[in-house]
């Protein structure tokens, strides 16, 4: 057991064999950045191609391999990994916790990813490429026309859900048995409570995909039929075990963003979060109804009539859920004493770009309109203003929110401020007119259009060049911060932030809460 | 809002740094890239490359059951030196339960597929109701039942009916596994099957009632027996498969039928075969070693749960797979 209180190994092996939630939490965090940066690369590639009519740049095959990667890339490797990045550092000091429950498993969750990620870009350079049926890998494209990289991603897939497994028990376990005395589930930080429900939601879907890539390795290797009518399965199978996981899969990823805008709004407010219990309760509404809504993605397949109308109303009831929350989140900015520093832009980028995405959402969900929505750009728009706009965007909150707490320096607020209006441009730049084009019909994962989506397409993509160049200057504030930003000692970092995290010193030492605060 | 607790704390107990979870990787991804490669080797063809692939599949497999061996030796030393808070063993329970919970998310996939195709699929390929429409396009003359014995491939007659989707050799329903299609009802290995588990299940409950008693002879005794009979039970799934395969024509490549049978049985085996093993190694600790109390003994109940788990999921087979 030896001595608690000496700071961190040196050298490589403190992050190779560390069982520190910090440690695990930062190798995360970083990991997730790089991962954003190969998956935004790709989505530089696509953007480019789709920059003129016709083909310049690359092959048809290849832009098939660039959406399908892109995809994988940040819903697996970016977004999924900096939420968990998150959780760790901040679950146990927000909840008075010594460490995670089990923090050899910890390490595993996290040292499985780098490799998997490594085996699955590798398949770009394979024989016949890399996988390029789509993030979703419909069945039979990804089964009876895919090529050997196939079966590297099934496993990389079935690597990724035992690290998302792994994790989320940790944190279940950690949330329901570490509290410092008198924590009580109603007084926990939103953000613990979100990514509470969020590890129930990934332990309970995970294995769902786990079983349909089984599916797919034993339909591609071994003869069976699930997804071949002609042995008496279904190709529409594989989307329903798909998207049980996947519809899941989204909530999976906005939760912990809710969580994160929870923390912050509040704090740059100066007022208590609006409504906690209703957002509580939400969070649980939401997480329950994501089961039952997954077909959504489905409308066109041939479902019969009762199933659209069940699967149209059941994903209707989720933006009653979801509007407690922005109301919530709106009400605790009333007659708030505000003020704007960087996190608290990016919550509000956050809270206005998010309510699009959710309108946008609702209007999908409507089936007799989806028949014409359904795989063109509108879905494209539509799921970037969630995940970019959602998730990415309270990432940076977060990032800008608690990295003073973590290193003790403060980051270059003009840096972060031209980041976020950057961003926020650029993001509008590129995906605004996509709603445009999508409703005049062009279809999603082509390299080639028409000539009348010509305008809005070179917009586009002159907008996500940009905000792809904003998160260089993102990625250069972080680094100058932790090399030379300005000292920062004050406990509370910001003078609103309420919650366990802020009571300890800055920069947080190497082990916090030994032993438990006691809450009142 | 905070201040020192004043109440006694039990240190919890957190690792320093361990080697554990880097081999454990190691092992994993040499294990995954070694079986995909076999199994490209397989189906893409190249036969040449078959040893190293299956010498990259072998050594990282080895690698990752030594850490695993590891990994649970280092625990159990903790453990019995007295390192564990009963917080930290709280932690272990709720590992366990939420992992047999994830366990059971991974089989609720296959009996969904398996609804799926039986209420829905097979209607709609035999022309039935809203998504019968395909039926006189591609599948004209195929009948549904289930068990599925003419794939819709086959009732057409294409030219890949050979290659895609029964090899032709599974022909009949009484060569099926169905309840409703044995000749005698002692001949009808599930039945047999279903008791042998269901009574280890209650031996396994009297091992536990024995240690909860601090009666190491008779937990040795009906763990011993909760052993054999799992042992029974996957050598009778093994003569089925072998009797499936070599009698019947049911093989995995006999459509949907063959394709949910296999996988449902085949991955139930499987757990049978991990339980089985865990509670071996729980007995072995026992007689050998000499550990669990009446209070502790963690590893045995953790074992048990996932026994009962796996006695539930056969339920669930018994019913769904072979009787309706």
């Amino acid at each position: 057991m030896g001595d608690h209180h000496h700071g961190p190994a040196k050298g490589l092996g403190r992050w190779l064999f560390t069982t520190n939630h910090k440690d695990i939490g930062t190798m995360y965090l970083w990991f997730s950045f790089s991962m954003f940066i190969l998956g935004g690369f790709f989505a530089m590639i696509i953007r480019a191609e789709l920059f003129q009519p016709g083909l310049q740049l690359v092959e048809p095959a290849f832009f098939n391999q660039m959406t399908t990667l892109h995809g994988l890339i940040m819903v697996f490797g970016a977004i999924m990994p900096s939420f968990v990045g998150l959780a760790n550092w901040l679950i146990p000091m927000m909840i008075g916790a010594p460490d995670m429950a089990l923090p050899r498993m910890n390490n595993w969750s996290f040292w499985i990813l780098p490799p998997t990620f490594l085996l699955l870009a590798s398949t770009l350079f394979m024989e016949g490429g890399a996988p390029a049926a789509g993030w979703t890998f419909y069945a039979p494209l990804s089964t009876t026309y895919a090529g050997p990289s196939v079966t590297f991603f099934i496993f990389s897939i079935h690597v990724l859900g035992l690290s998302s497994i792994m994790g989320s028990i940790n944190i279940i376990a950690t949330v329901m048995n570490m509290r410092a005395p008198g924590m009580t589930y109603m007084k926990m930080p939103l953000f613990v409570w979100t990514w509470l429900i969020t590890a129930f939601l990934l332990v309970a879907v995970m294995p769902v995909l786990a079983g349909a890539v089984t599916m797919m390795l034993m339909d591609v290797h071994f003869g069976t039929s699930f997804f071949s009518a002609a042995g008496g399965g279904d190709p529409v199978l594989f989307q329903h075990v798909f998207w049980f996981f996947g519809h899941p899969e989204v909530y999976i990823i906005i939760l912990p963003a809710f969580g994160v805008v929870s923390q912050i709004i509040p704090a740059f407010s100066r007022k208590q979060l609006f409504g906690y219990d209703s957002m509580v309760y939400a969070t649980a509404s939401i997480a329950f109804l994501s089961f039952i809504v997954w077909a959504h993605h489905m409308f066109t397949v041939g479902m019969p009539v009762a199933g659209e109308l069940f699967f149209m109303y059941a994903t209707m009831l989720i933006a009653v859920p979801t509007g407690v929350k922005v109301f919530n989140w709106v009400t605790t900015m009333w007659r708030g004493s505000l003020s704007f520093e960087t996190p608290m832009l990016f919550c509000i980028g956050f809270l206005i770009l998010f309510t699009i995405g959710g309108f946008t959402g609702l209007m999908l969900a409507i089936a007799p309109v989806d028949f014409q929505y359904h795989d063109t750009y509108f879905v494209v728009a539509h799921f970037h203003y969630v995940m970019v706009a959602g998730a990415v965007f309270s990432m940076s909150a977060a990032i800008y929110f608690w990295l003073p707490k973590w290193c003790g320096r403060m980051y270059n607020e003009t840096m972060g401020k031209t980041h976020f209006w950057i961003s926020f441009i650029g993001f509008n730049i590129a995906f605004f007119p996509q709603h445009f084009v999508g409703l005049a019909g062009m279809p999603r994962r082509i390299p080639d259009y028409a000539l009348q989506f010509a305008d809005f397409n070179m917009m586009s993509s002159i907008g996500a060049f940009i905000y792809g160049l904003s998160q260089i200057l993102f990625l250069y504030n972080v680094i100058a911060t932790i090399v030379a930003g300005k000292p920062v000692s004050d406990p509370k970092v910001w003078d609103g932030a309420e919650g366990l995290e802020w009571t300890i010193p800055t920069p947080a030492p190497y082990h916090t809460f030994e032993t438990p605060p006691a809450v009142k | 809002m905070t201040s020192q607790t004043t109440t006694a704390y039990e240190k919890y107990y957190v690792p320093e740094k361990s080697r554990l979870a880097i081999c454990a990787t190691i092992g994993l991804i040499l294990s995954i890239f070694g079986a995909a490669s076999i199994m490209n080797d397989m189906t893409f063809g190249d036969p040449a490359q078959e040893t190293s692939s299956w010498t990259i599949f072998t050594l990282g497999m080895l690698f990752f059951l030594a850490t695993l061996f590891s990994w649970f030796r280092t625990t159990i030393k903790e453990n019995i030196a007295g390192m564990n808070s009963a917080q930290l063993k709280k932690s272990y329970v709720l590992g366990m339960f939420w992992f047999i919970f994830s366990e059971v998310m991974f089989f609720f996939a296959f009996f969904g597929a398996l609804f799926y195709v039986r209420v829905l699929v097979g209607p709609w390929l035999a022309g039935e109701g809203e998504g019968g429409r395909m039926n006189g396009l591609l599948w004209e003359g195929f009948n549904f039942s289930w068990p599925l014995v003419e794939t819709p491939q086959e009732a057409v007659g294409g030219a890949g009916a050979q290659l895609i989707a029964n090899n032709g050799s599974f022909t009949g329903a009484e060569t099926s596994m169905s309840f409703a299609d044995a000749h005698a009802w002692y001949l009808w290995l599930p039945l047999w099957n279903t008791i042998i588990l269901l009574t280890s299940s209650f031996t396994c409950h009297l091992a536990h009632m024995g240690i909860l008693n601090g009666n190491r002879n008779k937990f040795n005794l009906w763990l011993g027996i909760t052993v054999l009979l799992g042992m029974t039970f996957l050598c009778v799934q093994f003569y089925e498969y072998y009797e499936a395969y070599e009698h019947f024509g049911l093989t995995l490549n006999a459509g949907i039928y063959g394709s949910t049978f296999f996988m449902l049985t085949g991955f139930h085996g499987f757990h049978v075969f991990m339980g089985m093993t865990m509670l071996l190694i729980q007995l072995l600790r026992s007689v050998v070693g000499g550990q669990f109390t009446a209070t502790d003994h963690f590893g045995f109940e953790a074992s048990s749960w996932y026994w009962h788990f796996v006695d539930v999921v056969w339920v669930f087979l018994f019913l769904f797979v072979y009787i309706l």
